[in-house]
């Protein structure tokens, strides 16, 4: 059942070759085997998955988008009676008294949860290693990380514990696992799917999407959990697309751009190989391939390191030990109580970036940090806009090398931060990207990225489930979980 | 940019952070990496660029000024460290 994409399972459902709590239990099964070996799970929650799978069997008519289908959230989304830790020990008491939208319109659409997945402490970082509850591992090599921060949600796919996962992507947390664990990710444009109840990390960035192992899955996560919520002032109120509905339209002559920055030193020449074997597929299939340029492109990593720790210093001032999660013991004083409970449960990368973030932030250096941060923000962006003049997309790999091993870079902050040169900007300019599999490194995966203007998701899932239905990249599964 | 150690922990005190003075020389060498690294910023002109605080340039949506949300004050304080009486407890700031 595992082996069946999310597609072919609704399908499967509604002919009733197997019922959801069969489908259910067998993730259960799976997850329960594998959780030692890859630990993508914070929290199980087998008891309200089978609950919720029993529900969605007992629906005969008018059934809900994702009725019955088994997926797993990223533990940065709140979920009412369940603990939602975003991957921190700050929050390692914390049950959530609500739920996050995006959970509320999963649950609408029928999803059965099997619970929260693991991930870099409140969404900092690129690798699942800062996680106060241990490190994820790849499931293509168990000595390699799985990308981060959304490490857990794409591993759990990768290695088929859920039909599809959630997770949120600040800088490139959902397209830089998605790459690396070689399934689909999609960031979709800002404002396009609610935040609330995601627990805020950099608040303009902060976007929430599913990983999938196709497109066309992806596509259905994304039409449960897209549009208006008046519960997220910053989520836009425009009409949502038909993504499975449109997802076989013509994408003949669709333009498509390579930045010549991003083919540039740096990039690993087997992830250049597999790039330009992905685009004489596309030509194939009818796109115009043509170089574009984002000149201030190379800033991105420099000006979202400014402007993500500002955000973040100001978001996290909120755990105070005062009204929830982690408060020190036999505080003397009201400084005391803020500084020790701040101090011993927040990790070594969430510190320094609180820290990054009060100082660009602080009088005498705000011009010089913020201030120009958010002008090469704008130059960013623009540059992106002038590329849409030209064409309907742009293209590049996802990261510059395949998964690097645990441990690799953990001690050095800003050779992690590098692995995130190509999907940064998109956050920075807030528009929609999606990362697909295009083939095997050493038998690593590789990850192609295709972004598009605002809200054009329609586009980029069109383009990537055509290409999907001339290649089998994205139906690989790694041995030891098939 | 190397920082010192009184700014680092004047920064920590900002971010109210207590930082171990074992852990001073390593902060010491990441904030100072992290923000040499931001340096590259120097690099480009951004003489009368509009700064961009957020991707939509959009008014801030505003909504009728009604009740919206009902009392949950016990659900919400049951996940509190220390309340008493519906208040939440802290150290005495008033002696």
């Amino acid at each position: 059942m595992h082996n069946l994409t999310l597609a072919q399972q609704l399908q499967a459902l509604a002919a009733g070759e197997f019922s959801s709590v069969e489908l259910t239990q067998h993730y259960i099964k799976r997850i329960e085997s594998h959780q030692e070996s890859l630990n993508a799970f914070v929290t199980f929650t087998p008891e309200r998955a089978l609950e919720a799978a029993q529900k969605a069997d007992q629906v005969s008519a008018d059934k809900p988008l994702l009725n019955g289908i088994p997926i797993a959230l990223k533990d940065i989304f709140c979920t009412q009676g369940v603990k939602t830790s975003s991957g921190s020990k700050m929050l390692d008491n914390f049950i959530a008294p609500y739920d996050a939208t995006v959970v509320t319109k999963l649950q609408q659409a029928g999803a059965v949860s099997l619970g929260k997945t693991n991930m870099d402490e409140f969404a900092m970082g690129s690798s699942s290693e800062s996680s106060y509850y241990g490190d994820v591992k790849n499931p293509w090599d168990l000595s390699r990380v799985p990308g981060g921060s959304s490490g857990g949600s794409a591993a759990a796919v990768a290695a088929r514990l859920a039909s599809a996962s959630m997770g949120t992507d600040t800088g490139g947390s959902i397209r830089q696992p998605a790459a690396f664990c070689g399934i689909t990710g999609l960031k979709p444009t800002y404002g396009r799917v609610s935040r609330y109840g995601m627990i805020a990390y950099a608040s303009s960035l902060d976007q929430a999407g599913p990983f999938g192992v196709s497109a066309l899955d992806c596509a259905y996560l994304l039409q449960a959990i897209a549009g208006h919520d008046a519960k997220d002032s910053t989520s836009v109120d425009q009409a949502v697309d038909d993504y499975t509905g449109s997802i076989n339209d013509d994408i003949r002559g669709l333009r498509i751009g390579l930045p010549e920055e991003f083919f540039e030193e740096g990039l690993d020449a087997d992830i250049r190989a597999k790039i330009d074997a992905a685009c004489d597929q596309l030509r194939e299939l009818g796109c115009v391939i043509k170089p574009v340029s984002l000149p201030n492109a190379k800033l991105a990593i420099a000006a979202y390191y400014v402007i993500a720790p500002a955000e973040c210093s100001s978001n996290l001032s909120r755990f105070d030990g005062v009204r929830f999660g982690y408060r020190c013991e036999d505080p003397v004083d009201l400084a005391d109580l803020y500084s020790r409970s701040r101090s011993e449960a927040f990790g070594p990368e969430v510190k320094r970036r609180i820290m990054v973030g009060a100082y660009a932030l602080s009088a005498g250096y705000y011009d010089a940090y913020y201030l120009r941060a958010q002008k090469i923000r704008r130059l960013i962006s623009e540059d992106y806009q002038k590329a849409f003049a030209e064409v309907d997309v742009v293209l590049s790999p996802t990261t510059p090398t395949t998964a690097f091993k645990t441990n690799e870079k953990v001690d050095d902050p800003i050779t992690m931060y590098l692995s995130d040169i190509y999907t940064i900007g998109v956050n920075l300019a807030g528009l929609p990207g999606i990362s697909i599999p295009v083939g095997f490194s050493q038998k690593l995966p590789v990850g192609m990225q295709m972004v598009s203007t605002y809200f054009a998701e329609e586009t980029l899932l069109r383009i990537a489930h055509q290409f999907q239905q001339h290649t089998d990249w994205h139906l690989q599964t790694p041995a030891e979980f098939e | 940019m190397a920082l010192t150690t009184a700014e680092i922990l004047n920064i920590a005190k900002l971010a109210r952070l207590h930082v171990e003075e074992s852990e001073l020389a390593d902060y010491q060498q990441d904030l100072s990496a992290i923000l040499g690294f931001v340096e590259q910023m120097e690099q480009v002109n951004v003489d009368g660029v509009e700064p961009m605080a957020h991707p939509q340039d959009m008014a801030q949506s505003l909504r009728e000024d009604v009740v919206t949300e009902s009392d949950q004050r016990d659900h919400f304080q049951s996940i509190a460290p220390a309340t008493a009486n519906g208040l939440y407890l802290v150290p005495k700031v008033l002696e």
